[in-house]
């Protein structure tokens, strides 16, 4: 699955917000969206996602403009509120990775026996299935985010969108969950994830989109963005992704 | 035992019982979207559409659906113009509803009538209101199992069952729907100022000893069935209203239950 976004452009009210942005995401890639806050992460990836409609250029999924794409099983979504849900909400981790099937059931569509093997597949990649049965607002936040992924893998989707998957949690289980996504990608996932904290990700990813306020967006090569200026920041890096 | 040989007693149980059952299957969303003073609005507008069915010599739990139908969907038109104060919509629905129940009870000439959906009544359930509100429980029962993925995605998280392929406004709107049929049925029963208590304990008692979003439903309309059946006995005996007799058994279960709470 491809994504490319040609001239796209969007305005809120009282402030321009991503202007002629143009670059492209090919199968197996593992994006990173980069910038401060107020850049338009967020917003970019809310249009490639339908959340916000188009004001100006376009987005092709597959060819396909985003606003006749219908295959919703094909993609998913970890948001940065994933994690800020009613923590007394009472859904055990297994009820709410189900809930990732849906895309691909559909309306009126009753689970099937086999949606438990999936289930219990995605809880495995995550490392959660011991804790299928336990309340999701049990859970610390980095467990609470590998289930959000598990959720999103689920349905056997081609390309998963994460906004700040890592934000409020600790760093121990930041790394973990950027091993994860990378280990996601290694086995044919296509990964867009928007950050503002490119330190523990950029091991992991292979393209790298910049976002500056009043300068034009840089995609680069993850290789070629590490050797602009920035390896001092990101010593670890391994080359050769 | 005898007293339960009476048509009128055996009318009120099958209604109890259905209503009881539909309740918290519309209650458990309602808790859990934070929707819960929803239940309050369409309460006071079904009212209204009593003391309207009343005046004009309709039948007032048909005219209580009508209104609360219509309220529902002022509720969503209201919100449009205050997207980010959702609770202004619902207090001006509540408002216009005891508005127009004030004004037109006072042309009610059965003020004893109107008084029984205030706080319900169990002798004022005629045959065809039995079967009236067996029929929609049983229909609201039905869509609720229907709708049961859908409206847990909701409720968890809009955005991303939106995202899954939720028609979430579609599902919204039907929900709605159900939540104004299931107020304006129950007011006979339970009284029209105690539906959305009887929508909101057996959810928050089910909360306390749940251990997922299934067994929540389960216990919780279990909770309804034992509050509602022990308040309609209860009420029998001592001829006292139902309605405020099942909620306060349901707020003492409550009480009682609050010590178990996870921490």
């Amino acid at each position: 699955m491809t994504l490319e976004v040609k001239d796209l452009s969007f305005d809120y009210p009282d402030k321009n917000i991503l202007s002629d942005i143009s670059f492209k995401v090919d199968e197996g890639d593992f994006l990173c969206i980069l910038g401060t806050n107020g850049t338009g992460k967020s917003t970019l990836l809310k249009l490639m996602l339908g959340i916000l409609k188009i004001q100006k250029g376009e987005i092709l999924i597959d060819g396909i403009s985003s606003k006749k794409f219908k295959e919703y099983k094909d993609i998913a979504y970890v948001s940065q509120k994933a994690t800020g849900f009613n923590q007394d909400f009472p859904a055990t981790v297994y009820e709410v990775v189900a809930a990732g099937l849906y895309s691909r059931r559909g309306f009126l569509k009753f689970p099937r026996k086999s949606d438990r093997k999936k289930i219990e597949k995605a809880l495995e990649m995550v490392g959660m299935f011991e804790l299928k049965d336990r309340l999701i607002g049990r859970l610390s936040g980095g467990q609470q985010q590998r289930v959000f992924i598990a959720k999103a893998i689920v349905s056997s989707p081609k390309m998963i969108f994460l906004d700040e998957p890592t934000v409020g949690i600790d760093v121990n289980a930041v790394d973990s969950i950027c091993c994860l996504l990378g280990d996601l990608n290694k086995q044919g996932y296509t990964i867009i994830m928007v950050t503002h904290d490119l330190s523990s990700v950029i091991h992991h990813s292979n393209k790298i989109l910049m976002l500056s306020e009043n300068e034009p967006c840089r995609m680069f090569d993850t290789n070629e963005f590490l050797n602009q200026n920035y390896s001092s920041q990101y010593p670890h890096h391994k080359e050769g992704h | 035992m005898e007293i339960f040989t009476y048509g009128f007693i055996q009318r009120a149980f099958i209604v109890g019982f259905f209503i009881s059952v539909m309740t918290p299957m519309i209650g458990n969303i309602i808790v859990l979207k934070r929707l819960s003073s929803v239940g309050d609005a369409l309460s006071h507008a079904s009212l209204a559409g009593v003391a309207i069915g009343l005046c004009f010599s309709y039948s007032p739990v048909v005219v209580a659906v009508l209104f609360s139908c219509l309220a529902a969907l002022g509720i969503e038109y209201f919100r449009r113009f205050f997207p980010r104060y959702s609770e202004i919509s619902t207090t001006l629905v509540l408002s216009l509803g005891v508005g127009l129940a004030a004004v037109f009870s006072g042309f009610v000439k059965n003020a004893a009538g109107f008084n029984s959906f205030l706080f319900g009544s169990i002798v004022a359930i005629s045959p065809a209101e039995t079967l009236a509100v067996t029929l929609l429980s049983v229909m609201v029962i039905i869509i609720s199992l229907l709708l049961y993925r859908e409206l847990f995605y909701i409720a968890f998280d809009e955005e991303g069952a939106a995202l899954s392929g939720v028609k979430v406004k579609t599902i919204n709107f039907v929900f709605t729907l159900l939540t104004a049929i299931v107020v304006s049925v129950s007011a006979r029963t339970v009284g029209a100022l105690v539906i959305s208590s009887l929508m909101v304990i057996p959810v928050a008692c089910a909360m306390i000893i749940s251990k997922s979003y299934r067994s929540n439903i389960i216990y919780s309309v279990i909770f309804a069935v034992i509050f509602t059946t022990a308040g309609l006995v209860i009420s029998c005996f001592w001829d006292i209203a139902p309605g405020g007799t099942i909620v306060l058994i349901g707020i003492a279960a409550l009480i009682l239950l609050l010590p178990f709470r996870r921490k």
